[in-house]
């Protein structure tokens, strides 16, 4: 059971605490969008096997939406940021590539 | 014959006897004994019987390794089925019985399996569920039910309780032998906070029985020692009972605390569950003695030598009067030297090594005890008891050179540490060639969080089986560094152990025996898996560990590889001419012994077993007839029933009475949430297919939510409340799911528009005045002009009535004259009270959820969740006019122009009018000739909402048809669950009062 | 009007810790972002206290204010006063993008006390109570249902929804059952 850091509040939540969310950093495509972009915006989800965005809720707790980035295979956590970022912040970037030399960044 | 030797005995209190009874027999024991050694004491050696050929079965362990000897404890609201006798502590006027027999423990008819083990192989259960599928059926099925399983289940309430309760420590220190003790020293001294843990009633674990010297004492006074200074430690919270159930992700730990196995009914809970977070854990969980594979090394009186020597050592049992020592190792000696020195007789120390001359062998010579060298057992003779053992030379096929007539046998194949905790979460192990042994690798441990390793392994559990204290030592350095703490630099105590030599691995004894023998040599006790069966997965093709782990229920169940799982990789790797390590191991799943269901449960049951919603005025409800429903956590009243009357009769009732005069409903469960903001209009017309923006201030406006797929998700009336106040109503179910919808779309999406949001829904008690009464009663109240004039249909306006302060809504969800009227909560009782007593004179009743689904069905508004399911947009249902072909926006408009949701061929929403006046059944569906690529029958439409109505006197209901809307007039058939149909016609879906002129006077 | 009255209307329970549901209690649920000017006085406006820094609670006399999230407060004073703190709030904060709401009757509240009362949260809430700070209100969870508490005068103050105060009060009472001591 994970625990992760919120960043609104400071809490170490435990998952029973927090509501998933899914992918992070995802676009939105309202009317005007093709049938393929809206496609990918809807279903396709990337789902790795190693480093990962997600979006969570302090559900029980601030009600604040952030996210977070982890490894889904070991699943060691290497940073929670707000929601309102529309990229990982740098400093969890540097991370990453530091313990994850063969992660091709993201995109 | 076992019995209880005359002095000694660590752990007994003989001055305080406790009388307890096994299959009714009344026994007797003494404070301080487990189950297993107080029937020990009284020569029960025959405790059960095996899973699957019922073959006697005894005690062959004293921890929570043992496999055979499970009873069903008390009766009653407190039997409890499997319980170890060797972890059961005695207490007075404990029952216990055998399990697994048929009719009686010593005449089970069960045994014909064993004659019949030739059907019953590895693989066994596999190979007949395939073929012929008749045999199962009729034949093993039925015999294999009723004479395999375990114990029974208990058929009454528990009547004890549970509890859970949530702990934070940095280093989680698990088992309490000198290693974890030792451990926790050091962590305790360093300023941790530590919680050190015990799955027995004793701290000491092995030390004290093998006579070990800490710090230059013996064991046994180190450890209390060690305890008295830890007690007095503000940072060390010390726990006996207190078992690692299994360790997760992030550092997250079960831990099963038994409070009153040992007194049960004395108020506390029985078990609580310690849910547990914590930086690292130390695993000081010790190793487990294998056992040697000889045939006949199930029979009672077999039995693992450490646990002879625990029981003659701690509770002064011996289990025979002359027992026989068979080991590959040196360790085993100190039993035969502990009996020797008991005054019992030991026949011979049968050693498959062929040189023995270690200070142990030794000192057993010097007693005058035999060691035989290069020797084996061929087989143990007997049946209910080991009468004496045939042996042979190890080297050899199984021919027996010398009988030796013995009642005991104690045998070791060396040690393996308990790595359940560390290999739950993912740590790897290594095979340690002169242990013949998995140890943890400490370079693939388990991972924390942060990317650190979460498990450490301390003292024999790490492979340091006889350096525990030096290596405990060690360990929790390296885990208090990375938990960021110093360790004050104390002298390490000195752990002195005798010298052992080295082991010799051996997995058959004798190395050449035959199928006879083999088929004889048991693996895993528990689940009667024997090495024939391992080798004839291994010819069957089963390669992977995993697979035969399956195939022949190996290691499966509550043993968890405890004591089979090294000698089943051992035979496995040799039959498939592989090295133990190349084969691997199989995973250990949590939990390491069972955990009671009602300690998963913990608080949850009964009146709490989950949170109960009730509105301000559940208690007038409950105390008036409400039949209750669950509406998501709520309960709501489906009606009010009075004597005499059924529900259904209840329900025509309230129909008629709301429409004919006047009903009262508890709206209080309605979704309230205030939006507010410079943005909030235009956050509305995003969240809502219509137009929100514009609502004039005062009025009020239904409207619908969609996902981004278009699919209709909930819906609600919103009011205009001031110039960037709105409010929404949403249905009963949906207040947090909309809120929280809403929170998503602003904090993640638009967080630069300027909206706030408030989920009000419980701050106020909502009324629905409905009838053509309705407006006399509000006037009779007074307070506020509630007149056509002064407030029209769709417009709430504030003031009070009678009284009380409050908003009223002009909506109607039933098509009569109504009024929705909020309150403050506190004040919704009193409130409803008043109605009620000032509404009498006008013919008011309350009506619940099934008179309002009935009303709302007969006006043809649709229901969340009825007559939608997640694959509806609202054109599905003819709600355009719903929908703003304006906006250039909104939640779902994208997904609703996918091609597939303008097919024409989609079911639409229609109605439908039984031609003979009947209910059609819920979920029936509509079929129509043919069947689809699946060989199922077509179906063109469904139900969707179907009632009595009781204003029409028939049947009517709402369900989606393909092309509906273009079918009016046409008969279609709706399946029954008898076979036959209900053929009904095709209407518009508003029933009653089509230009809505009632709701608008 | 008739008098206000509580979930549970005083309901009380003495275990090894003593348990009594209080309130009504006068709450408001005031949101706005950090910074908006007029909020401090607003909120001193309202209950007398400063602004609370993150994850804490402010006292003053019968009044408090609590930092909930990072743009919401919870404003807690007797209950007959909120009307009055509304319209001071809505004073302070004209003009400013806020959200002000009366929600005391949305709520219920619990005292839990006695030297042990800690013991009974530690059964329901995943919370490390030996680091809870004074003053810290915590927003987690009371088994299955969403709750805020603080440690305050020889005990806790423990708010969850009016709904489920029933349910609370079970979860509380059975946490405190003597003999299930931790
Ligand atoms: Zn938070």
């Amino acid at each position: 059971m994970l625990i992760l850091s919120c960043p609104y509040c400071g809490i170490d939540a435990e998952e029973t605490e927090l509501a998933p969310g899914g992918e992070a950093h995802l676009k939105r495509f309202g009317p005007g969008s093709d049938d393929d972009a809206f496609e990918a915006y809807m279903f396709a989800r990337k789902n790795p096997k190693g480093v990962h965005f997600e979006r969570w809720r302090h559900a029980y707790g601030c009600g604040k939406w952030f996210l977070a980035a982890r490894c889904t295979a070991t699943l060691e956590v290497f940073g929670t940021y707000p929601a309102q970022s529309t990229e990982p912040p740098v400093e969890i970037v540097e991370k990453i590539k530091a313990k994850r030399p063969e992660w091709k960044g993201f995109s | 014959m076992s019995t209880r030797l005359k002095s000694g005995g660590r752990l007994i209190d003989r001055s305080a006897p406790l009388d307890f009874t096994f299959n009714g027999k009344r026994l007797r024991g003494c404070a301080g004994d487990t189950l297993a050694s107080a029937l020990l004491a009284n020569d029960q050696m025959l405790l059960g019987r095996s899973f699957k050929y019922h073959r006697p079965r005894g005690l062959v362990a004293s921890g929570a390794e043992e496999p055979n000897a499970l009873v069903n404890l008390g009766q009653g609201a407190r039997l409890e089925p499997n319980q170890r006798t060797t972890t059961t502590e005695l207490f007075d006027g404990l029952e216990a019985r055998s399990q697994n027999h048929w009719p009686s423990l010593d005449f089970d008819v069960g045994v014909v399996n064993n004659y019949a083990a030739r059907l019953l192989p590895g693989g066994f259960y596999y190979k007949t569920f395939i073929h012929p599928r008749a045999a199962w059926k009729h034949f093993f099925e039925p015999i294999i039910r009723h004479s395999a399983g375990l114990g029974s289940a208990p058929k009454d309430r528990d009547a004890d309780r549970y509890e859970q309760a949530y702990a934070f420590c940095d280093l989680l220190i698990v088992g309490g032998g000198v290693a974890g003790l030792q451990a926790a020293l050091v962590a305790g001294r360093a300023g941790a906070r530590v919680w050190l843990v015990e799955q027995t009633a004793h701290w000491g674990g092995r030390a004290p029985v093998d006579g070990d010297v800490v710090g230059g004492m013996p064991a046994a006074d180190w450890v209390e020692a060690a305890v008295l200074e830890l007690s007095a430690m503000d940072n060390v919270t010390l726990r006996l009972r207190c078992m690692a159930a299994g360790s997760y992700d992030h550092g997250y730990v079960l831990l099963d605390e038994k409070l009153a196995d040992h007194t049960p009914g004395d108020g506390r809970p029985r078990h609580r569950l310690w849910r547990m977070r914590v930086g690292k854990i130390l695993a000081a969980t010790g190793a487990i003695e294998r056992p040697l594979s000889f045939a006949g090394n199930d029979i009672p009186g077999v039995m693992l030598a450490g646990a002879v020597r625990d029981y003659a050592v701690n509770w002064a049992v011996s289990p025979g009067d002359r027992t026989v020592v068979v080991t590959n190792n040196d360790d085993a000696y100190r039993t035969a030297i502990v009996l020797k020195e008991a005054g019992l007789e030991v026949a011979a120390v049968i050693d498959a090594r062929n040189i023995a001359n270690g200070p142990l062998p030794e000192r057993a010579r010097a007693l005058g005890i035999r060691v035989e060298t290069g020797r084996a057992i061929a087989r143990v003779k007997g049946g209910k008891r080991v009468e004496a053992v045939e042996i042979c030379q190890q080297a050899g096929e199984g021919a027996a050179s010398t009988t030796l007539s013995c009642d005991a046998v104690a045998m070791s194949g060396g040690w393996s540490p308990v790595v359940h905790l560390w290999s739950h979460c993912g740590g790897k192990l290594i095979w340690d060639e002169s242990e013949a042994m998995f140890r943890p690798d400490a370079t693939r441990p388990p991972l924390h969080a942060d990317g650190t390793a979460m498990v450490l392994c301390a003292g024999a559990a790490n492979g340091a089986l006889r350096q525990a204290v030096a290596d405990a030592d060690a360990q929790v350095k390296i885990a208090l560094q990375a938990l960021g703490f110093e360790a004050e630099s104390e002298e390490v105590p000195a752990h002195d152990v005798a010298d052992e030599s080295a082991l010799e691995p051996v997995w058959i004894m004798p190395q050449g025996a035959g199928i006879a023998l083999r088929s004889k040599m048991w693996l895993d006790f528990q689940n009667d898996v024997k090495v024939s069966d391992v080798q004839l997965a291994a010819r069957e093709g089963y390669e992977s560990v995993e697979h035969t782990k399956r195939y022949t229920t190996l290691g499966m169940a509550t043993d968890q590889g405890k004591l089979s799982n090294i000698n089943g990789l051992a035979v496995l790797a040799d039959s498939l001419n592989a090295q133990i390590p190349q084969v691997g191991t199989t995973t250990f799943r949590p939990p390491y012994t069972p955990v009671p269901l009602g300690a998963l449960a913990g608080e949850a049951r009964g009146e709490i077993f989950q949170p109960l919603r009730k509105t301000p005025m559940h208690d007038w409800h409950q105390q008036n007839g409400a039949y209750f429903e669950p509406v998501g956590h709520w309960r709501r009243p489906y009606c009010f029933q009075r004597p005499g009357e059924t529900p259904e009769q209840a329900v025509h009732r309230e129909v008629k009475n709301t429409r004919e005069a006047l009903g009262l409903l508890d709206a209080s469960t309605l979704g309230k949430i205030i939006v507010k903001g410079p943005d909030a209009g235009r956050f509305l017309d995003m969240l809502y297919t219509g137009v929100m923006s514009t609502l004039p201030i005062g009025k009020c406006r239904y409207g619908l939510m969609c996902n981004e797929q278009g699919f209709l998700s909930d819906d609600g009336v919103v009011a205009r409340i001031d110039a960037d106040t709105w409010l929404c109503h949403t249905t009963s179910g949906g207040a947090d799911r909309i809120h929280a919808w809403m929170e998503d779309w602003l904090q993640c999406e638009w967080w630069d528009w300027q909206v706030f949001t408030a989920n009000v829904t419980e701050q106020y008690a909502q009324v629905a005045v409905v009838g053509p009464n309705a407006r006399k009663l509000l006037e009779s109240l007074g307070g506020m002009d509630v007149s056509k004039e002064a407030l029209p249909f769709m417009h709430w306006a504030d003031g009070t009535l009678g009284g009380f302060a409050c908003r009223v809504y002009r909506i109607s969800f039933s098509g009569e004259l109504s009024y929705e009227i909020a309150v403050p909560a506190s004040q919704g009782a009193a409130f409803w009270a008043l109605l009620h007593k000032a509404g009498a004179a006008f013919g008011a009743m309350p009506y619940g959820t099934e008179a309002l689904h009935v009303m709302r069905a007969e006006k043809g508004f649709i229901m969340i969740g009825d007559e939608t399911d997640g694959t509806i947009i609202p054109q599905d249902l003819g709600l355009d006019w719903a929908i703003s072909k304006k906006k250039p926006d909104y939640l779902g408009k994208r997904g609703q122009e996918r091609s597939f949701l303008a097919n024409p061929d989609r079911w639409k929403l229609v109605g439908f009018e039984t031609l003979d006046g009947s209910v059609i059944e819920d979920g029936a569906y509509i079929p129509e000739h043919g069947v689809n690529a699946n060989n199922q029958r077509r179906v063109q439409g469904r139900v969707t909402s179907t009632y009595h109505s009781p204003t029409l006197g028939r049947g009517i209901a709402m369900g989606l048809l393909r092309q509906g809307p273009a079918r009016m007039g046409e008969v279609v058939e709706f399946t029954r669950m008898d076979g036959g149909v209900t053929p009904a016609r095709v209407v518009d879906p508003v029933f009653f009062d089509k230009d809505g002129e009632k709701q608008n006077v | 009007m008739s008098d206000p009255v509580s979930a549970l209307q005083g309901a009380s329970y003495d275990g090894f810790a003593q348990l009594r549901e209080i309130g009504p209690l006068g709450m408001i649920t005031l949101r706005a972002k950090a910074g908006t000017p007029g909020l401090e006085a607003a909120v001193q406006a309202a209950t007398g206290c400063a602004m609370p820094q993150m994850r804490r609670i402010v006292r003053q006399g019968p009044c408090a204010a609590g930092w909930m999230s990072p743009d919401e407060l919870l404003l807690i004073l007797p209950y007959a006063d909120v009307a009055g703190a509304l319209a001071r709030i809505g004073e302070a904060l004209q003009g400013q993008h806020h959200l002000a709401v009366d929600v005391s009757d949305a709520r219920a509240v619990f005292r839990i006390e006695g030297a042990k009362a800690d013991q009974v949260l530690r059964k329901l809430s995943p919370v490390d109570f030996d680091r809870l700070e004074p003053n810290e209100l915590r927003r987690s969870r009371a088994a299955q249902v969403a709750a805020a508490f603080w440690a305050e005068e020889g005990g806790f103050t423990l708010v969850c929804f009016r709904s489920v105060a029933g349910y609370v009060m079970g979860l509380l009472s059975v946490s405190a059952r003597p003999g299930a001591e931790l």
